[in-house]
């Protein structure tokens, strides 16, 4: 029996789902779940962005208004629909690849925009889609199908990114620290401005088996054992939307 | 006469004309990014959003405007953005989505010289190709060329209507010489013009088209019909599937949903053609050379008539072989090396001989080389 969650925020007749035993994304969706239902938001106020890859697919899974969009560019199409329909409550879930390579210049911009979007990133360390490529948050050394005598690039880290592009809420979970993770989750869609929260997911599929981090189990057990949940930053600054429609009322003003 | 003294007469740039037009068509979101020569397109809709309560904004890059603007078309509002060469190659990956996904939304393509940045400030028309065939996969595709100011009003006008109706982008193919041109218009009083608003019913699936209609009837987002957009070959529930079925008979409407009603969407002008022997076919900015050359060509005795085609896609062809049975001859003209030139020779099947003049200097065709070839 499906819990009331799931019940309420799944579309049943969308699964089973694409995700492979032991991933971590499933939790992550399931955090989201659980904290659009504590912050009681109207699933019909919610959008739910998405891009390209293993990640994407969460947007055909979650009962809201969802935009599975092209790859990396979900946090541009998401800032269409915040901009034009601002009582929106505008989300966007990526992996690391869709966000920080060919979704980079995005995730920077909208940063330094403040704009108010929550995005959600199900950070495994690899191209899991396409069968195990590495990707920019891959650690140095680290094995993958175009690293295979070990990865030369060296790494992100996409809170901090963000961070440093301007964000007004960052945190970093993962899917073994459930309730930090939704408790960011929640205070990232609360927060008036850009928040990320950077969760670690894994891959045992590919990420895993490639570099013998062991099975499901064993990838979570390392998530407790060497991972921290931590809130880098809440600050608010000038929201992008609160900001220019200082200037449509002048305009009205005006009249 | 009370709808008359609402008329307003106004000197404004091609480019600046655009943005009035989509405004009364009810534009009140434009994502952008700055170049030339469509610039001003994104400038005056800085200047004039506002004042209207629409909102602008100015994206990182290309690929970003153009995703803005289909995620503000999903939230239900009328969405624009412009660009010129190099931006509409960045884009044709975000169009070919708005075409599969069927999200209206309108791009103004201010075309310039290239290929690669080639002659940034110098006109060209050399996007045809690439507004046809330009994404990847097979996908519809409306694009309208005005070859006056006043058009550019006009056309972003129809543009949003035809965007509407259809569901999909629409491109307004102007370029430089029009984009960059100032001429004095008539605005018309909004109230006499005829705006399309997409049709909405949140009681069928999303992506289902009733019998009779045209496209789907979705609810834009955020008014409790909570569905799936996506890329990926889908139901009329809006989810994906892998049913080859399925993308077959998707693939096949969305091209239908256009050769089934090109009667509503091509427009065209001709002028001269009951007596014209010889036919200049031309369309854009190439057409103020073309009418010119005709007229030197009439005061010569000479019989020669134009055909212009205001909707480039879908191509007029079924007008296109009837004229060629009358003429002695065709005169195509356009600043590229070849491009719609090859669509007549397709309809026609050599029914007429053709002469073409293109340009590829970045320099503009002159009424006299024209008049030559007649």
């Amino acid at each position: 029996m499906a819990s009331p969650i799931i019940k309420k925020y799944i579309r049943e007749g969308t699964l089973p789902h694409i995700w492979c035993g032991g991933c971590g994304h499933g939790i992550i969706m399931r955090n989201l779940a659980v904290a659009i239902e504590n912050l009681g938001i109207d699933r019909d106020k919610v959008c739910l962005v998405s891009g390209i890859g293993c990640s994407s697919r969460i947007a055909g899974y979650m009962d809201f208004n969802t935009l599975h969009t092209t790859h990396g560019r979900a946090v541009a199409f998401a800032t269409g629909v915040k901009v034009a329909n601002p009582d929106m409550t505008v989300i966007v879930a990526a992996g690391d690849g869709d966000i920080s390579a060919i979704g980079g210049n995005h995730l920077i911009h909208a940063a330094r925009r403040n704009i108010d979007l929550t995005v959600i990133v199900m950070n495994n360390d690899i191209y899991g889609m396409t069968g195990g490529q590495f990707s920019p948050t891959t650690p140095m050394g680290d094995l993958a199908t175009t690293a295979p005598y070990g990865n030369v690039d060296r790494p992100f880290d996409i809170a901090k990114l963000s961070v440093g592009a301007g964000a007004t809420y960052a945190a970093k979970g993962s899917a073994y620290h459930v309730k930090d993770t939704t408790k960011f989750i929640q205070e990232g869609i609360a927060h008036k401005g850009f928040a990320i929260i950077d969760c670690v997911s894994s891959c045992p599929t590919y990420y895993g088996r490639k570099n013998k981090k062991g099975g499901a189990v064993e990838m979570m057990e390392l998530q407790k054992k060497n991972f921290v949940p931590e809130r880098l930053l809440e600050r608010l600054e000038p929201e992008w939307i609160e900001e220019y429609d200082k200037t449509i009322r002048a305009m009205k003003g005006g009249k | 006469m009370a709808a008359k003294q609402k008329e307003k007469r106004v000197l404004l740039q091609g480019n600046e004309a655009c943005v009035e037009g989509a405004i009364a068509a009810g534009m009140r979101f434009f994502a952008g990014y700055p170049i030339t020569p469509s610039t001003e397109v994104a400038e005056q809709a800085a200047i004039r959003l506002p004042q209207v309560g629409g909102r602008f904004i100015q994206m990182e890059d290309e690929i970003a405007a153009m995703a803005a603007i289909i995620g503000g078309s999903a939230a239900g509002v009328k969405s624009m953005t412009a660009t010129s060469g190099p931006g509409f190659s960045l884009k044709q990956e975000n169009l070919g989505y708005a075409a599969f996904a069927e999200v209206p939304c309108v791009l103004i393509n201010v075309q310039r010289s290239g290929p690669s940045t080639g002659l940034p400030t110098s006109p060209s028309q050399g996007d045809i190709m690439q507004a046809r065939w330009g994404t990847h996969g097979d996908h519809p595709v409306i694009a309208l060329a005005p070859a006056t100011v006043e058009e550019c009003y006009h056309l972003t006008i129809r543009c949003f209507n035809l965007s509407e109706k259809y569901r999909m982008p629409v491109f307004l193919m102007t370029d430089e010489i029009i984009g960059h041109l100032r001429e004095g218009i008539v605005i018309p009083d909004p109230k006499t013009l005829k705006i399309e608003n997409r049709k909405i019913n949140k009681k069928i699936p999303p992506f289902a088209v009733p019998k009779g209609e045209i496209a789907p009837q979705s609810a834009p987002f955020g008014q409790g019909q909570r569905y799936n957009i996506t890329g990926l070959v889908h139901r009329e529930d809006g989810f994906p599937t892998n049913s080859t079925t399925i993308a077959g008979e998707l693939c096949t409407r969305l091209m239908k949903k256009i050769e089934d009603n090109v009667d509503d969407i091509i427009e065209y002008e001709e002028r001269h053609l009951e007596d014209a022997e010889v036919i200049v076919i031309a369309y854009g900015g190439t057409t103020r050379a073309a009418t010119k050359a005709i007229e030197l060509a009439r005061a010569k005795g000479k019989k020669a008539g134009l055909f212009r085609p205001i909707t480039i896609w879908p191509f007029p062809a079924k007008r296109i072989q009837e004229i060629a049975k009358k003429a002695k001859k065709f005169v195509v003209a356009e600043h590229n090396y070849g491009q719609l030139v090859h669509e007549i020779r397709l309809a026609t099947k050599d029914a007429v001989p053709i002469e073409f003049l293109g340009k590829v200097d970045g320099t503009i065709i002159m009424p006299n080389e024209i008049e030559e070839l007649i």
